[in-house]
C-alpha cells in the first residue's frame, strides 16, 4: 500500500553520469513527462499565487452559510464552519506541497553523509547503520511517522519532520548501495592509487554518482509524502486547525460524509492529482537520467 | 555463495535487526509525552491513583530496567498484558492475526488478479494503446490515497447503494459469507495499491525476460507470440514477481493502518494506533515487533525464493 | 360472554406464550462508540464499558430518569442521626453468576476492595468510609469519617455494583476479562477489539423483567459506519449519535432516537493560579469575562451541533433543579468584551487553547476562535492529544484547555470536586474561601430544597470568579430500532436493557 510504504528506486546505479543535454532530450521525448511536469508546475504556481487566486479568506468563518453546497458563490461549496472549500484548498496547496519536499530532502541531507560513511567505512559502523536501517524498514513507515508526530507534537512542521526521519531508511538503503557498488569502480580505484585523500575521493567522484538514484527515489517518495502527510493530518498530527491542508480537510470532512460530501471530495482529487503528477514525473525522471533500469 | 552460507549469512543479521526493531519501538512509546498513568486514569485523575497505577505495571522503574523486564519477558513467550484491558498481549495478537491475514491475503489476491494479468498485456504490447491504459491504471492505483478512496468507497456502496455493509468485521467462524463482504471493502482499497506495484514490475521483469537469448531461440522457432509470452518468458519474469509479492504481503500484516481504522477492522493495525493513543505500551511493542518478525521472515523467504530460483545469484 | 371468555382465553394465552418465546430467543446488538477498557467496576474508567457493566453487574442503588435514588441490590437505607454512618438493608435470595450468595460479606468484600486495590479509581469516590460493619447477613453499616451525602449517589454508579467475592479471589487483576457479578446477564466472550457477548442469567432476582437471551456490544468507531450498521438492521441500538447523524436517523421510519440532557458539561478551563503560566488568565478577572462577552453559545451550538445540543453558562443543563435561574446564559456583548479589555489595559489579549484532536471539540474551538476575533482577542488553537493535555492540565503547563465532564448523579461530583480549593480536579489553580464554605456544607446535609439554596450562592461566587467558561451540555441520543419497545432514556446516557423488549 502506497500510503503506508515507500516504493523503492532501482538501486542501479549510474555508472557514469550521461551528459546533460541526452538527459533533457531524453525527458522531452516523453509527453507524459512533460504534461506532468507542467500540471507540478502549474500546482506550485497556485500554492504561490494563493493570496491573489483564492475568492474568499480561507479561514474566515461564515456561520449563516455553513456546510451550503456547491453553488455560483461557492463554487465548491463551504465546510463545516461556514468556510470556503475552494479557498481552502487553493491554500492547502501549500502545506501538501511543503509536506512533499521538506520531509525528502531531509531525508536526502541525511542519508548522503550517513550512506557515505557507511559504505566507506564498513564493518561495525556499517553494520550497526544497516541493522537500524533494516528494523526501521520493518516497522511500517506510517507508524514510525504517527509516533514520531505524537512526540514531537501535532503540527506541520512536526509532521514533515516525522515523515522526513520515517523515509530515511529506503535514502539510507539506497545511498549506501550505490557507494558500495561506486567504490570498485575503476576510476575511483584510480583516484586512490594516485593518492587522492578519502574526503576528495568521496566528494568527487562517488557524490556525482549517488545524485541520479537518489534523485529518483526522491520523486517518488515526494509523492509518498504527501500522502503521509495528508494521513497524518487525518488523524489529526498534521496540520492545525484553522489552516488548511488537505489532509485536514478530509479529517474534517468525515463526519459529514453523508450530508456533505463535497467537503471530502475535492481535497482527496488534489491529493491525488499532484501525487499522480510526481509519480509519472519520477518515470520520466528515471527514463533519462537511468535508461538501463527499464 | 552456497545455499547455505547464504542462508546462514542471513539469519545472522536476523536476530540484531530484531533486537534493533525492540529499541527503536521501545523508545519510539517511551518518548510519548503522557503516560499509560494518565491516560488510564483519564478524567478521574487522581495523582495517587496514577502514581499507584505507575508502581502496578513497574511504570515508576528506570527505563532500562522496564526494557529489560520486557524483553526478559518475551524471551519466556510472556508479551505482557494490555493496561487498558487486561487482556494478555500474547492473546492479542494469536486472535488477531488471522483477521489481519485475511485481510492481507484477500488483498494479496485482489492485487494479484488485476496486477499480472495487466503487466502481462503491457508488457506483450508495448508502446501500444493498452499498454498507455494499463500504465495510467496502474498510476492511479498507487496515487491514490487509500483512506480517501475508503471513504470514498464507504460513501458510494455502503451510504447511498447500501450494497456492502459499512459496519466493521464479521469473523468467517461465524458466517463465511458475510465475513467476505464485510471485507471486500477494504481488501478492495488495499488490494488496488498492491496491484498497481505489481503491474508495474511484472511488466518491467518481463520486458527484460522477452529481450533474453532463450527468448528469441524460442521466437526463432516459430512459436507463436502468445505461446512464447507465457511459457517462456513469462516464468522468469515472475521470479522477482513472487518476491516483491513476499514483501508487499509483509506490508500488508501491519501497513494496513488508516484502512482498518476507517473500516473499523480490529485488526493489527488498529491494535496499533489504538495502543499508541491510548499510550498502551506492551500492546504497540508486542504487536509491532511481532509484525517486525513476520516482515523480516517473509523478506528472507522472498531471498530464499529468489536464490533458488535465479541460478546466477550463486556466482 | 362467558362463552367468549372461554375461547379468548387460551388464545390469549397462547399469544402470551409465543411472544415469551420469541422474547427468549433474540438478541440485543448494541453498538459502542469506541472499544470500552476491562469489565472490572473497580479500575475501568471508559465511558463505553459502563454502558457494558449495566448489563452484567447490578448496583446497590439506581437512579430513575428524574435522577431519583430508588434501590436494587439493596432495599434500603437509613442515616444516622450524627450522618456518620449509613446503614443498608440487603435483597434476599440474591445470587451471583457463578452461584455464590450475595450478602452483607460480600458487600463489606467489594468495599474493601474499591478502597483497596491497586488501581482502583472508586477509592477517590468512597474514601470517606472508613469501614463496614456486617450486622447481619443482609444488613450493612457503612461508618464514615466525615458526613456525606453524596455517598448513596454515588452507589448508583460503579462503586454500587457488587463482584462475587470467589471470582474476585481468584481472578485478581484479570478479573476485567471474566466478570462474575449479580447483573441480568452474564459473561460469554469477548472478541478483544471486537465484540462482547453475554447471555441471559437463569436465576437472576428479577428475571421477569428480563426479555433478552443474549445482548452483545460491539464497538465501531466510525459514526457513519455505526449508522449505516443500525439502518441496516445489524445493530439494535447505538450509544451517543451525534447531531449530525440525527437528520438521517429521524427520516428513517424504522428507527427512533431517544433523547435526554446530560448530566456532565463540556468546558474551557483556564490557568488562573496553577504554576506561572496562571498569570496570563489569573491576572485579571476581566480578561475572562470579556471573554464570555465575546462568545455567543447559541450560534456556537447551531453552527456545530445543529441546535441539538443545550447552550449553558453554568455546571448543570438551565433546565435542571440545581441551575441558578438569577444568571442565565448571556447574550453576546462584543463592545462590552472590547471595553472590558481597554479597561484590563490588554486591548490585544493573545492566549492559546489546548484542543484534542477530537472532531466536536476542534469545531468549536474554530468557531470560538473566529468570534473572539471580532472582539480582538486572539485565541492559538493548540492541538495535543488527550493523554497529553490532561498531564498538562496536571502540571499547570497551558493558558486554557478544552474538556468535558461526563458527569455524576450528585451534584457534589460535578461541581466540589472541580472548584473547591484542593479538589483533585482542579487544574484551574482556582480558590475561594467562601465557594468552598457554600459547597462543602452541602455535601453534609441531604435534604434537596436546603442543599439548593447552598448550591445556589456558591454557583453565583462561580460565575463571578469564572475559573472556568461553561459552553454546552450534550443531549445524549440513542438510535434504536423500532421494534425495541420500552427503552427509556437515563441522564447518564446508559441502556438499561431491563425492561427493553422486542416486538
Amino acid at each position: 500500500m502506497s500510503a503506508t510504504t515507500i516504493p523503492v528506486a532501482s538501486a542501479t546505479p549510474a555508472v557514469a553520469s550521461p551528459g546533460r543535454n541526452r538527459v533533457l532530450r531524453r525527458f522531452l521525448n516523453r509527453p507524459a513527462a512533460v504534461v506532468a511536469l507542467a500540471m507540478v508546475l502549474g500546482f506550485i504556481l497556485v500554492a504561490i499565487a494563493a493570496p491573489w487566486l483564492a475568492p474568499y479568506d480561507p479561514i474566515k468563518t461564515d456561520f449563516l452559510a455553513v456546510r451550503k453546497a456547491p453553488s455560483a458563490l461557492y463554487w465548491l461549496g463551504t465546510d463545516e464552519v461556514g468556510r470556503d472549500v475552494l479557498s481552502r484548498i487553493i491554500w492547502g496547496a501549500r502545506a501538501s506541497l511543503l509536506a512533499g519536499v521538506i520531509p525528502v530532502t531531509l531525508a536526502l541531507l541525511l542519508s548522503i553523509p550517513l550512506g557515505l560513511l557507511s559504505g566507506y567505512a564498513g564493518g561495525w559502523t556499517d553494520g550497526i547503520i544497516m541493522r537500524f536501517t533494516d528494523a526501521m524498514l520493518a516497522i511500517p513507515f506510517l507508524i514510525v511517522a504517527i509516533a514520531l508526530a505524537a512526540f514531537l507534537g501535532p503540527s506541520l512542521t512536526n509532521a514533515m519532520i516525522a515523515i522526513g526521519v520515517a523515509a530515511l531508511p529506503t535514502f539510507l538503503r539506497l545511498s549506501r548501495g550505490t557507494v558500495l557498488a561506486i567504490k570498485t569502480e575503476d576510476y575511483v580505484e584510480a583516484a586512490r592509487a594516485v593518492g587522492n585523500s578519502h574526503v576528495r575521493i568521496a566528494l568527487r567522484h562517488i557524490l556525482p554518482n549517488m545524485l541520479p538514484p537518489l534523485l529518483i527515489q526522491g520523486s517518488i517518495t515526494m509523492a509518498a509524502a504527501i500522502i503521509a502527510e495528508a494521513s497524518l493530518s487525518f488523524l489529526g498530527l498534521g496540520q492545525q486547525p484553522p489552516s488548511p491542508s488537505w489532509g485536514s480537510m478530509l479529517n474534517a470532512a468525515q463526519r459529514y460524509l453523508s450530508v456533505a460530501p463535497w467537503i471530502a471530495l475535492y481535497p482527496g482529487l488534489m491529493i491525488f492529482g499532484v501525487v499522480f503528477s510526481l509519480n509519472i514525473l519520477g518515470d520520466g525522471l528515471r527514463d533519462a537520467l537511468d535508461p538501463k533500469a527499464h | 555463495m552456497s545455499f547455505w552460507t547464504f542462508i546462514a549469512r542471513r539469519l545472522a543479521v536476523l536476530l540484531p535487526t530484531l533486537f534493533f526493531v525492540s529499541i527503536l519501538i521501545f523508545s519510539l512509546q517511551h518518548m510519548l509525552p503522557g503516560d499509560p498513568a494518565v491516560a488510564l486514569a483519564g478524567e478521574e485523575k487522581d495523582p495517587a491513583v496514577v502514581e499507584e497505577i505507575r508502581k502496578k505495571y513497574g511504570l515508576d522503574k528506570p527505563i532500562p530496567v522496564q526494557y529489560g523486564i520486557w524483553v526478559a519477558g518475551i524471551m519466556s513467550g510472556d508479551f505482557g498484558i494490555s493496561y487498558r484491558t487486561q487482556i494478555s498481549v500474547s492473546h492479542l495478537i494469536v486472535s488477531k492475526l488471522p483477521i489481519t491475514l485475511q485481510l492481507a491475503v484477500g488483498s494479496m489476491i485482489i492485487a494479484l488478479i488485476i496486477g499480472i494479468p495487466a503487466g502481462i498485456v503491457s508488457a506483450a504490447r508495448r508502446g501500444r494503446f493498452s499498454d498507455a491504459v494499463a500504465n495510467f491504471i496502474a498510476l492511479s492505483c498507487i496515487s491514490i490515497p487509500h483512506f480517501w478512496l475508503g471513504i470514498m468507497l464507504i460513501l458510494l456502496f455502503s451510504v447511498n447503494l447500501g450494497w456492502f455493509p459499512a459496519s466493521g468485521y464479521v469473523p468467517p467462524s461465524e458466517d463465511l459469507w458475510r465475513s467476505l463482504v464485510s471485507l471486500f471493502l477494504p481488501c478492495v482499497v488495499l488490494g488496488t495499491g498492491v496491484a498497481g506495484v505489481m503491474m508495474r514490475h511484472t511488466r518491467g521483469a518481463l520486458l527484460q525476460t522477452l529481450g533474453a537469448d532463450y527468448v528469441r531461440t524460442a521466437r526463432a522457432k516459430g512459436l507463436t507470440e502468445r505461446v512464447v509470452v507465457l511459457k517462456h518468458a513469462l516464468r522468469n519474469a515472475l521470479v522477482p514477481v513472487i518476491t516483491l509479492g513476499a514483501i508487499e504481503f509483509g506490508h500488508l500484516l501491519s501497513g494496513a493502518v488508516l484502512t482498518e481504522q476507517i473500516f473499523s477492522i480490529p485488526g493489527f493495525g488498529k491494535l496499533i494506533v489504538d495502543g499508541i493513543l491510548n499510550r498502551d505500551y506492551a500492546v504497540v511493542q508486542g504487536v509491532v515487533v511481532v509484525s517486525a518478525a513476520l516482515y523480516i521472515l517473509l523478506n528472507l523467504l522472498a531471498d530464499i525464493f529468489y536464490f533458488v530460483a535465479n541460478p546466477r545469484m550463486r556466482g | 360472554m362467558m362463552n367468549l371468555k372461554k375461547l379468548l382465553l387460551p388464545m390469549l394465552m397462547a399469544c402470551l406464550l409465543f411472544s415469551a418465546t420469541a422474547s427468549a430467543q433474540s438478541i440485543l446488538r448494541i453498538g459502542l462508540n469506541d472499544d470500552p477498557d476491562g469489565i472490572d467496576p473497580t479500575v475501568s474508567r471508559s465511558y463505553s464499558i459502563r454502558l457494558v457493566l449495566a448489563a452484567v453487574c447490578d448496583k446497590l442503588f439506581d437512579i430513575t430518569p428524574d435522577q431519583k435514588i430508588i434501590p436494587v441490590l439493596a432495599t434500603g437505607y437509613q442515616w444516622s442521626k450524627d450522618n456518620l454512618s449509613v446503614t443498608i438493608k440487603l435483597r434476599p435470595g440474591v445470587k451471583f453468576h457463578d452461584g455464590e450468595p450475595f450478602n452483607a460479606e460480600a458487600v463489606r468484600y467489594n468495599i474493601d476492595r474499591s478502597l483497596n486495590m491497586k488501581g482502583s479509581f472508586r477509592k477517590v469516590e468512597i474514601e470517606a468510609v472508613k469501614s463496614v460493619d456486617v450486622i447481619d447477613n443482609l444488613t450493612v453499616r457503612f461508618n464514615l469519617s466525615e458526613p456525606l451525602s453524596p455517598l448513596i449517589a454515588t452507589l448508583t454508579d460503579r462503586a454500587g455494583m457488587m463482584i462475587s467475592p470467589k471470582a474476585g479471589k481468584e481472578l485478581g487483576d484479570k478479573f476485567g476479562t471474566a466478570p462474575v457479578c449479580a447483573g441480568p446477564f452474564k459473561f460469554v466472550e469477548r472478541v478483544a477489539q471486537g465484540r462482547i457477548v453475554f447471555d441471559r442469567f437463569a436465576d437472576y432476582w428479577d428475571s421477569a423483567n428480563v426479555h433478552f437471551n443474549r445482548v452483545i456490544f460491539t464497538p465501531i468507531t466510525d459514526s457513519t459506519v455505526r449508522l449505516s450498521a443500525l439502518r441496516s438492521g445489524e445493530l439494535d441500538m447505538i450509544e451517543r449519535v451525534s447531531p449530525t447523524d440525527l437528520k438521517q436517523l429521524r427520516s428513517d421510519p424504522k428507527l427512533r432516537v431517544g433523547q435526554i440532557p446530560e448530566q456532565g458539561y463540556q468546558v474551557i478551563r483556564y490557568n488562573i493560579n496553577n504554576g506561572p503560566r496562571g498569570k496570563l488568565l489569573g491576572e485579571d478577572p476581566r480578561v475572562r469575562e470579556a471573554i464570555e462577552a465575546a462568545i455567543d453559545r447559541q450560534t456556537l451550538v447551531k453552527v456545530v451541533f445543529d441546535n441539538e445540543y443545550i447552550p449553558g453558562n453554568q455546571w448543570v443543563q438551565p433546565k435542571n433543579y440545581y441551575y441558578n435561574s438569577k444568571i442565565p446564559v448571556p447574550k453576546r456583548d462584543v463592545e462590552k468584551a472590547k471595553a472590558l479589555l481597554k479597561a484590563a489595559g490588554k486591548p490585544n489579549f493573545t492566549f492559546s487553547l489546548i484542543v484534542p484532536p477530537e472532531r466536536d471539540r476542534q469545531e468549536a474551538a474554530q468557531v470560538l476562535q473566529s468570534m473572539l476575533a471580532e472582539a480582538g482577542i486572539k485565541m492559538n488553537i493548540v492541538s495535543q492529544e488527550n493523554v497529553t493535555m490532561l498531564t498538562a492540565g496536571t502540571k499547570g503547563d497551558f493558558e486554557a484547555y478544552f474538556t468535558f465532564w461526563s458527569g455524576r448523579p450528585d451534584p457534589d461530583g460535578n461541581m466540589y470536586q472541580h472548584f473547591s480549593c484542593k479538589s483533585r480536579q482542579n487544574d484551574q489553580g482556582y480558590c475561594n474561601p467562601k465557594f468552598d464554605a457554600f459547597a462543602g456544607k452541602a455535601r453534609q446535609i441531604s435534604n434537596p430544597a436546603e442543599r439548593k439554596k447552598l448550591y445556589d450562592q456558591a454557583t453565583e461566587i462561580l460565575m463571578r470568579d469564572r475559573p472556568v467558561l461553561m459552553l454546552w451540555h450534550r443531549n445524549i441520543f440513542t438510535g434504536y430500532n423500532a421494534k425495541i419497545r420500552n427503552f427509556t432514556p437515563y441522564p447518564d446516557g446508559i441502556i438499561r436493557v431491563k425492561g427493553i423488549w422486542t416486538s
